[in-house]
């Protein structure tokens, strides 16, 4: 065992525990979708249940805010791809010192901050809107569009990137070929530029939708009235998590690796292609391409997950759920009865040794519920970030317990909101 | 369709070279006309100024008659064979071709029917539906030809579309390029720095060098009278004697070297005269064998130092006066020779083939 | 100039240059710097929206300074000579930045150049496709996964108190660890890709040359390796000290009550404070902070800005 192979040990180790701290948290979300506990937990595990997905689908504002996502996703895309097309093909015709900064100015965009966009953006139109005098309904102050252009300010840069990737490896003889023939500028881009960059505007379209679909620091702040998708688990901090969310961690998570798997093929073919285009000899078949896809790892991974997800789907399909929730409830109630139990005969104890020492002060401090105290409470106020409303699920099956001796705000059976002081 | 291409005084500079100097010549509609000379004497540049993609600093370029400011290359009746040929990689071989037609807004099948014309015009039947890539070296050249063809131009530019190629292919479409221009009857405008190509092709030949038109003529001319130092050098291969001129008569001079004393010709207005610097050059199929020497002129001692076969010629490197490296070619006649390495033999010097010219820049070697 | 664009017109046509021109100026313009500028003067001015908007637009409408002022000073009636709660939290949150940014170079150096150096052909793609993969998950979703992780029920104190290691669960939220491990998983893919391509066009041989000569591999990483990383490295953590001084989402969803981050402060004025131009004065200073950051940054390391990208 010498020092070099100690090294790789260590640094192979050190990969390893750095792919768990990547996907660690991820499985565990994944995992608590199925628990059918009030909120996403591990252990204690009640019962394996898929309800949480039926949850989901039946939150009226994660719907409504999903939809304004997609909707502002396919905008954004529409606004932002040819932006940055245009932005990469100025680019490319700039003498160098104009070029510097015009390239400063764009990458600007990413690098600013995400809020500084949002705030910039509504004051400008906001102002723009008292400039010209226009009515509040008008689109100066409506959220989508705001949300789209605050977006689109720094995600064109993104699809200018790709673009001037792409572009890179154009032959910009092709262009002055297809002018001598006598093509006028506009044909040219159409027919020879355009062909070319086909997949280019596919990566830059996606990469714009999923940019805008996950963005929340712009978001929050150009949406005004309206939510997305990202606005409402945010404020669901406000009102209460549950595994609604994981569950809606596991859907994407797997359309996301399904989106992996497809473009992985994508990708081999493309690259077969492009292999053949580069031999003088015939045409690699895309047949060939797509045995390689299985001697691929990413792709068997991928599938794999995907079989055994099938499978254990199938295999539980026999599992009531209702039948052991009801247990769980019970073995809970039990196990509650019993500590009430234990805490009475302290509580007599206690008492009676009281009578006997008036001056030892009374030890009962069970923390109650404050009731009646504001439940909206401000998290963002400096001393107020615990602030925790009533949760709109609600366990029909749990008791409220305000002994709990943990006092935690996130158990499941004490779900009346609390506001926990400040105790600095 | 053919035109004349006329360059009027053509200055093209840049910021920190100038390219083009005073190109000033009328290219014959229907010719075959070369451009010759080495890499970096603005004969590309030339070219893309006359098809519209070089500004020129000064001058005009007159196309048929027609001044060609201001009008884009894609306005202009020129075609226009890039270096690396440029074909459109995504595009069928039929699409390629027929692309000029497909801008103008040509109908599917009359552009299928023209590019099976097309392909049998270049000896390519049948290829129309395969993609670019698939095609051979030599297969794309004559679609880019035949591309080029379809726009039917008055004038089709060729840069270098040979360079690419090994050698038996290259004399292959040599010949080939050279029955397409008299078929089509269109001007071509040809860029080469191979002047074996430029001689077996061209009816005329430009030879340029840093960006000045040095000669013009008939590959003949060229060879046999050429009119600069470097035109002498860089067409086919010469022997140059440096020397100075002792005697000047009609025609003839006489320059004082380091072989001695050698009779050359002169160039028709040469502005040669007694005492000047000047070279004279000897091909080396000018030079042969004497057994002594006697009153026969232009006869100097060099020795053997090795030869090389190459079929229909021997070719001997010697070392003449002062060392001085010659090249000498014999015909190869079949019977044994004694040109073994160190032989000394008396070497003699054509008068009438060979030229005096004034002193200048040679070609590189 | 006028001939530049004379001759721009000339080489793309009419249709492809208006194109080109006019869309990037809206976006350049139009949505970026004229926003700013607009935010910019507008940290200048009072509150009237909220206070008497019939005074927009008047002649009390004027310029002002308070919003800056309130920023380092406080209220009129702050009995400290600094508004201790701002300031504070405004150096806090470029501290931790920086903080995250340096746990952030040193946690994916080392994957970073295992990928670009050690690793052949299908791993590397395997590995690259796994980093890529957690960020296409919702950047929401992940502060939550990391919120179930961390909380005082959540599975990592599960996990400890079976195994017996603790006692008493530890509250992450309020030690701030669930934050700085939550902002430093955010942007690790920010950091991995620049190092990445940096290192991997690192010619291996020169790598080998060290050893050769017998340099220890900790000394091959320090003289050969980072210097020659530098422009990647230091684009990773322009990267992710913006984003990190930037975060949002990640302190209000899994931030401690000592842990408030300055994006938060800004979020209060416009949404429960009503107060737009102060809320537009320190994100002013935000973004004021963060530029001067990086571009110190820059100087220190000796990039040039044009070496920043994907």
């Amino acid at each position: 065992m010498n020092s070099a192979s100690i090294l790789k040990f260590f640094i192979s180790f050190y990969i390893v525990l750095f792919f768990a701290y990547l996907f660690g948290p991820l499985i565990v979300m994944s995992i608590t979708a199925f628990n059918s506990a009030g909120f996403p937990r591990l252990s204690p595990w009640d019962c394996f249940s898929t309800e949480w997905f039926g949850v989901l689908v039946n939150d009226a504002r994660m719907m409504a805010g999903f939809k304004n996502s997609l909707i502002i996703g396919i905008s954004v895309v529409l606004v932002s791809v040819p932006i940055g097309l245009a932005g990469a093909l100025l680019l490319a015709q700039l003498s160098n010192r104009v070029r510097q900064v015009y390239y400063t100015l764009t990458i600007s965009t990413i690098l600013v901050p995400g809020v500084v966009l949002g705030i910039s953006t509504l004051i400008f139109w906001d102002r723009m809107g008292m400039m010209f005098d226009v009515d509040y309904e008008s689109f100066f102050y409506d959220g989508i569009f705001l949300t789209i252009i605050g977006q689109s300010t720094f995600i064109s840069a993104y699809t200018m990137l790709v673009f001037m990737s792409r572009l890179q490896r154009f032959d910009p003889v092709l262009e002055e070929a297809a002018l001598d023939l006598g093509a006028t500028n506009v044909q040219t881009f159409r027919k020879i530029l355009l062909p070319f960059l086909k997949p280019a505007i596919g990566s830059a379209a996606v990469l714009a939708f999923l940019a805008s679909f996950e963005n929340y620091n712009t978001t929050v702040f150009t949406i005004v009235s309206e939510s997305t998708l990202t606005t409402v688990l945010a404020s669901k901090v406000r009102y209460g998590i549950n595994p609604s969310i994981s569950a809606l961690a596991v859907i994407i998570i797997t359309l996301t690796l399904c989106g992996a798997f497809v473009h992985e093929i994508l990708k081999r073919r493309e690259q077969a292609k492009e292999l053949a285009l580069k031999k003088e000899e015939k045409t690699v078949s895309v047949k060939s391409a797509s045995r390689g896809l299985l001697s691929n790892p990413v792709p068997m991974m991928v599938l794999l997950i995907f079989v055994a997800g099938l499978t254990t789907a199938w295999m539980a399909r026999g599992y009531d759920v209702q039948q052991c929730k009801i247990e769980v409830s019970e073995e809970k109630r039990k196990h509650q009865a019993e500590l009430s139990k234990i805490r009475r005969v302290e509580m007599e104890k206690k008492l009676e040794a009281q009578k006997t020492d008036t001056a030892s002060p009374s030890t009962v401090t069970t923390k109650k519920a404050a009731p009646g105290t504001n439940q909206y409470g401000n998290i963002f106020a400096p001393t107020n970030l615990e602030g925790q409303v009533e949760s709109e699920e609600t366990n029909p099956v749990t008791k409220k317990n305000t002994e709990n001796q943990y006092q935690n705000i996130f158990a499941p059976t004490n779900l009346e909101g609390q506001i926990k002081s400040e105790n600095e | 369709m053919s035109a004349d291409v006329t360059l009027e005084n053509i200055w093209i500079r840049f910021d920190d070279f100038t390219a083009v100097k005073n190109a000033d010549i009328t290219i014959k509609g229907g010719e075959f006309f070369s451009f010759l000379g080495p890499s970096g004497c603005g004969k590309t540049t030339l070219l893309r100024a006359i098809s519209g993609f070089q500004e020129l600093s000064e001058g005009k370029v007159y196309i048929g008659g027609k001044d060609m400011a201001g009008i884009g290359p894609n306005k202009r009746p020129t075609a226009l064979i890039f270096q690396n040929l440029a074909l459109f990689p995504l595009m069928t071989v039929w699409e390629n071709i027929t692309f000029s037609l497909e801008v103008k807004g040509v109908g599917k099948a009359k552009r299928l029917k023209r590019a099976d014309e097309l392909l049998e015009l270049v000896a390519l039947p049948g290829q129309a539906d395969k993609m670019v890539n698939e095609l051979s070296g030599g297969q794309r050249q004559r679609v880019a030809v035949a591309r080029a063809l379809a726009a039917e131009p008055e004038v089709l530019l060729l840069d270098e579309p040979l360079s690419a190629l090994d050698l038996k292919l290259r004399q292959h479409l040599r010949t080939e390029l050279r029955e397409i221009q008299k078929r089509a009857g269109i001007t071509f405008i040809y860029i080469t720095h191979d002047q074996g190509e430029a001689l077996t092709m061209s009816d005329r030949i430009a030879v340029m060098r840093e960006g000045t038109i040095e000669q013009v003529g008939n590959g003949n001319m060229i060879y046999d009278h050429p009119e600069t130092a470097f035109v002498a050098s860089f067409v086919g291969e010469n022997n140059a004697f440096h020397g100075t001129v002792s005697k000047i008569s009609a025609g003839k001079t006489i320059v004082k070297t380091d072989a001695g004393e050698l009779e050359a010709t002169l160039t028709e207005g040469s502005r040669l005269s007694t005492g000047d610097k000047a070279i004279v050059f000897a091909r080396p199929e000018s030079m042969s064998f004497v057994n002594r020497k006697n009153s026969v002129k232009n006869v100097f001692k060099a020795k053997v130092v090795y030869q090389e076969f190459e079929g229909h010629f021997w070719h001997l490197i010697l070392s003449g006066p002062n060392d001085k490296k010659l090249k000498m070619s014999v015909i190869n006649s079949g019977s044994s020779h004694d040109y073994d390495e160190g032989t000394e033999l008396q070497v003699n010097v054509n008068s009438k083939l060979a030229v005096a010219l004034p002193s200048g820049p040679l070609a590189a070697e | 100039m006028i001939l530049w664009f004379k001759k721009f017109f000339l080489r793309n046509g009419i249709v492809l240059s208006l194109y080109m021109l006019l869309m990037t100026f809206t976006w350049i313009v139009v949505m970026f710097v004229l926003p700013q500028v607009f935010m910019f003067d507008f940290s200048f001015r009072f509150n009237w929206t909220q206070i008497d908007p019939s005074k927009i637009g008047g002649p009390e409408d004027v310029y002002t300074l308070q919003h800056y002022k309130f920023l380092l000073f406080g209220s009129p009636n702050n009995p400290d000579p600094f508004n201790v709660v701002d300031v504070t939290v405004f150096g806090r949150t470029i501290l931790a930045a920086v903080f995250v940014t340096l746990f952030d170079v040193i946690l994916c150096y080392p994957v970073a150049y295992y990928l670009a150096q050690v690793a052949k052909g299908g791993i590397t793609r395997l590995m690259m496709l796994s980093l890529i993969i957690p960020f296409w998950i919702n950047e929401l979703l992940r502060a939550f996964a990391f919120r179930i992780l961390f909380g005082e029920e959540g599975t990592i104190n599960n996990v400890l108190l079976y195994l017996g290691i603790l006692d008493q669960p530890i509250d992450y939220v309020r030690e701030n660890i669930a934050l700085y491990a939550g902002l430093g998983y955010a942007y690790i893919l920010l950091m991995i890709f620049p190092i990445y391509n940096a290192v991997e066009s690192l010619d291996r041989n020169q790598i080998e040359a060290a050893r050769d000569l017998g340099s220890p591999w900790w000394r091959i990483h320090w003289r050969v390796v980072i210097p020659f990383a530098k422009p990647g490295i230091t684009s990773g953590c322009t990267m992710v000290f913006m984003l990190s001084a930037g975060a949002l989402a990640l302190p209000q969803i899994i931030g401690g009550p000592s842990s408030l981050w300055f994006t938060q402060i800004i979020y209060q004025w416009f949404n429960t404070g009503s107060n737009w131009p102060r809320g537009s004065a320190y994100a002013m200073s935000l973004l004021v902070i963060c530029v001067i950051f990086v571009l110190l940054i820059m100087k220190v390391f000796k990039v040039k800005f044009g070496e920043i990208g994907r």
